[in-house]
């Protein structure tokens, strides 16, 4: 067995990776895909990125760090990490996380219960760099040599660290091997949280050095704050864009659809994910059909950002995320509607109802709700026709850690799919005890070099193989089965998974939003709204 | 011996107490964080407590009073601090080695704890019978001695996993060692001095209270109590210090589901007006600008909204 990767790995001076995931065992996947050699296999980096790119970590590059061009510039580098490092732990400019870091840095019994909550840690078979400890171990040792300059105690308290260039770059690397999905933090019994530690790196990087993956930065929020949407879609844009998506569904349903735009006083001001809108037309497209035949009065906005439930700042940037939120509420504000619902993406929910929570306040503190139990009030209500046995297949659920583990909405879609879904079956473990798709945190969006093959194959390993488990008494592939993950960004990354293990092809397993099987399942609507197609 | 011994014990306790009180205080006085709680929260309302769920999953939830279940709240933290229940559901191999260390304490804890208030009130004029006095003698011996072996063996166990287990050696500092020979060490020392000093627990401890120090204490017992309270004193300067951390990981994080009253408001009003250092272009944090006006500006538009 080779030996355990250590913290002082990171800062080895030579440009080789401290580990290869791309060569290493992972963990066993149930049939049918329980024959490693018959797996998709791992595609290695390309010498010429190896070359090009610094932080060389496992074999796999999501920031493109350039090679410093000397050891001027690599000590500038250090120096302003350091700096970051300070502010992290400053009240000034870190209020917001200030008290969770502090208590995470100083209360670690280092137990490793941790380590077997996270998916990724165990997909890996076990590499230590991956256990949710391993980032926090470097940042709790510079946190007490730097910040509270322990000198020699601190290192025989915690341990010591040799702070360099290659240590900044592997740790900038590290930060973007996480899902943020805090399983590990419910699982330590001291309260610790690891994600949070992941979170707070990411911030250092981006805030202080200006290092984010370009899918999160340059094409994600700078757009969004720059068109109004990390699509790149414009106002105009997006609603012809809606209008079309109207008329498609108006066909497929037989029903008039009609989405209104910007409609002063509405109740609702329905936010997408405005990726639904580039990628999955059919989910505004149900959501339009529900909220129209349940009489609810609705708009959507038009304004910068206000189109656009995504906020890509809650995974790297507190700036970028504020600047996003506040755009969310001043949308719904000047609209002047009773509340905010928030279509199928939980890093949306989180941000704009939790996170932004204590922020927005006076006229921006508009009352914001989860579709999810719009969706489960409509349902119940009997405002709608419904017909379960236009959904007798077998479907299962996803529960977005973002939705469920981090705010709490763990029961209105089940009570939906129970009412709907004659053969829904929960995968195991759920609830709040779920486990992450694998794309969370912003990896869904990110395939850069074979950074594609990293998040499929190992932080979304323990996802397929919920799934197979889930399905295990039907995976013939003349049952077409159905996973229900109301999420967009979970939606990309099942989308990505089941095409890249087969399990579309050979088994027949489709991935889609809660809406598309109640409007299925309505029978005003021409029976098949979900079409068992490959999207 | 018996001086410093007693100055020790007194100096112990007063360190351990006030250490303990300051770090409570600087977690108390952090700024409030943006939300950031996890589920379940055991305070929902039981219904909703069960599967994890918030108030989120009520139809109009603002409109709506939060949960305010305190007994959800207990029968989460009961079992929690005097079983270890979260450390037996997720890491049972381990809870087998940990969970007798902390009782251990605990009851050696307990032990002291009801010594010092018989002592006290003897000291006060509130002497105990002789009856009263032999079993609560009794019962502190008998909880300390449980407390002792209890605490010594989990402390060598947990230095046996933690040399052994690779995967804890490999984040294991030197203090992480230390720290568990010192409880190792000191527990039977001080369990020992008490069998050979002659002289009941009781009267030790009336003694400590009263800093009489004419009647010697045994040298073993002398040296095990001096001991022990530097360990005490040591506790709460370190990670060890997570009875009062815990407190804050919960309620202050993981629990803080809280509406946001004025108190609130107001001081989110303030830091908002802090000034951020970040240096990266885009936060076009200048050294004048406040949080307020980095959330207000647009990096894409030179700044302006
Ligand atoms: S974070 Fe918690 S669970 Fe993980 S090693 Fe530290 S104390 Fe143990
Ligand atoms: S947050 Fe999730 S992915 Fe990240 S270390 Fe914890 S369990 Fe693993």
């Amino acid at each position: 067995m080779s030996r355990p990767t250590r913290v002082s790995d990171l800062s080895r001076r030579d440009r080789e990776e401290v580990t290869r995931i791309d060569k290493a065992p992972l963990a066993p996947l149930p049939p049918p895909l329980d024959d490693p050699a018959a797996l998709p296999a791992f595609s290695s980096l390309s010498d010429q990125a190896r070359e090009r790119y610094d932080g060389a970590l496992d074999g796999t590059i999501a920031l493109n760090l350039p090679v410093p061009s000397g050891p001027d510039e690599e000590r500038t580098l250090v120096a302003r990490f350091l700096a970051g490092l300070d502010k992290l732990f400053e009240r000034e400019n870190n209020w917001m996380f200030l008290e969770p870091l502090v208590l995470t840095m100083e209360h670690c019994a280092k137990c490793q219960t941790c380590s077997e909550a996270c998916h990724v840690f165990e997909a890996a078979g076990g590499e230590d760099i991956y256990r949710p400890t391993f980032r926090a171990e470097i940042l709790r040792r510079l946190y007490f040599k730097h910040v509270r300059t322990g000198g020699l105690l601190a290192a025989w308290h915690h341990g010591d660290i040799t702070v360099n260039w290659p240590l900044v770059a592997r740790l900038a690397e590290l930060s973007y091997r996480c899902n943020l999905c805090r399983r590990c933090a419910q699982a330590c019994p001291l309260g610790a949280d690891n994600g949070l530690v992941t979170h707070e790196l990411r911030k250092l990087f981006s805030q202080e050095m200006g290092i984010a993956p370009k899918e999160l930065h340059d094409n994600g929020s700078m757009l969004q704050l720059r068109a109004g949407s990390s699509t790149g879609m414009t106002p105009a844009v997006v609603r012809d864009n809606v209008e079309f998506i109207d008329e498609d569904i108006g066909e497929k349903t037989g029903l008039e659809v009609k989405t209104p735009w910007d409609v002063e006083g509405a109740d609702v001001l329905l936010v997408h994910n405005a990726g639904e809108i580039m990628a999955w037309p059919e989910n505004p497209g149900a959501f339009a059909v529900i909220l129209n035949a349940a009489g609810i009065s609705w708009t959507m906005s038009s304004e910068l950002a206000g189109y656009d439930s995504i906020n890509y700042g809650l995974w790297y940037d507190d700036a970028q995320f504020a600047r996003v939120a506040i755009r969310h509420a001043e949308a719904a504000r000047r609209l002047k509607v009773k509340k905010i619902v928030l279509g199928e993406c939980g890093h949306a929910h989180k941000a704009l109802m939790v996170v932004a929570d204590r922020v927005l306040s006076g006229d921006l503190d508009i009352p914001r709700e989860s579709c999810l139990t719009l969706f489960r009030d409509i349902v119940a209500s009997g405002r709608l026709k419904l017909d379960p046995s236009r959904n007798d297949f077998p479907v299962t659920l996803h529960d977005p850690c973002n939705v469920v583990r981090l705010m709490g909405v763990v029961e209105p879609q089940r009570e939906i799919l129970r009412a709907i879904c004659p053969q829904f079956r929960e995968m195991a473990p759920r609830g709040v005890d779920n486990y992450c798709c694998g794309g969370g945190s912003g990896f869904a969006i990110m395939s850069g070099h074979n950074f594609r093959d990293w998040r499929l194959q190992v932080a979304g390993r323990k996802k397929v193989e919920q799934v197979l488990e889930a399905f295990a008494d039907c995976l013939d592939p003349s049952i077409p089965k159905y996973i229900c993950a109301p999420c967009s960004n979970c939606k990309g990354q099942f989308r990505d998974a089941l095409e890249y293990f087969g399990l579309w092809r050979d088994h027949r397993i489709l991935y889609g939003g809660l809406a598309e099987l109640i409007v299925n399942a309505m029978t005003d609507v021409k029976p098949g709204f979900i079409e068992w197609e490959w999207h | 011996m018996t001086v410093l011994s007693f100055l020790l014990i007194w100096l112990g306790l007063g360190v351990f107490a006030a250490a303990s009180v300051a770090r409570a205080v600087r977690y108390a006085r952090a700024p409030v964080h943006l939300r950031w709680e996890l589920y379940p929260v055991p305070h929902e309302a039981p219904e909703r407590a069960a599967h994890g769920g918030s108030r989120y999953e009520e139809p109009e939830w603002w409109a709506k009073p939060p949960s305010k279940n305190l007994l959800g709240e207990l029968a989460y933290m009961l079992p929690e601090m005097l079983l270890l229940a979260g450390l037996r559901q997720h890491n049972r191999r381990l809870w087998y080695r940990s969970y007798p260390f902390h009782l251990g304490l605990y009851l050696v804890a307990a032990a002291g704890a009801l010594l010092g208030t018989g002592a006290m009130l003897d000291v006060a004029g509130v002497p105990l019978g002789d009856r009263a006095a032999h079993v609560l003698t009794a019962a502190c011996d008998l909880l300390g001695a449980a407390g002792v072996v209890l605490g010594t063996g989990g402390a060598l166990a947990l230095l046996h996993a933690r040399l052994t287990d690779a995967k804890l050696a490999a984040y294991s500092a030197p203090a992480d060692y230390f720290n568990l020979a010192l409880f190792a060490g000191v527990l039977p020392l001080a369990g020992l001095g008490f069998l050979l000093e002659p002289a009941p627990s009781l009267l030790v401890a009336a003694r400590v209270v009263r800093f009489d120090t004419a009647a010697p204490l045994h040298p073993v017992l002398a040296s095990g109590l001096a001991l022990a309270s530097l360990t005490a004193a040591y506790i709460p300067l370190t990670h060890m210090s997570h009875f009062v951390g815990k407190w804050f990981t919960y309620h202050n994080v993981r629990w803080d589901d809280g509406p946001d009253g004025e108190r609130l408001r107001a001081r989110m009003a303030e830091y908002l007006t802090y000034r951020p250092t970040w240096s990266a272009p885009h936060i076009l944090a200048d050294g004048t600008r406040s949080w307020r006006d980095v959330a207000g500006s647009n990096p894409t538009r030179g700044g302006e909204r």
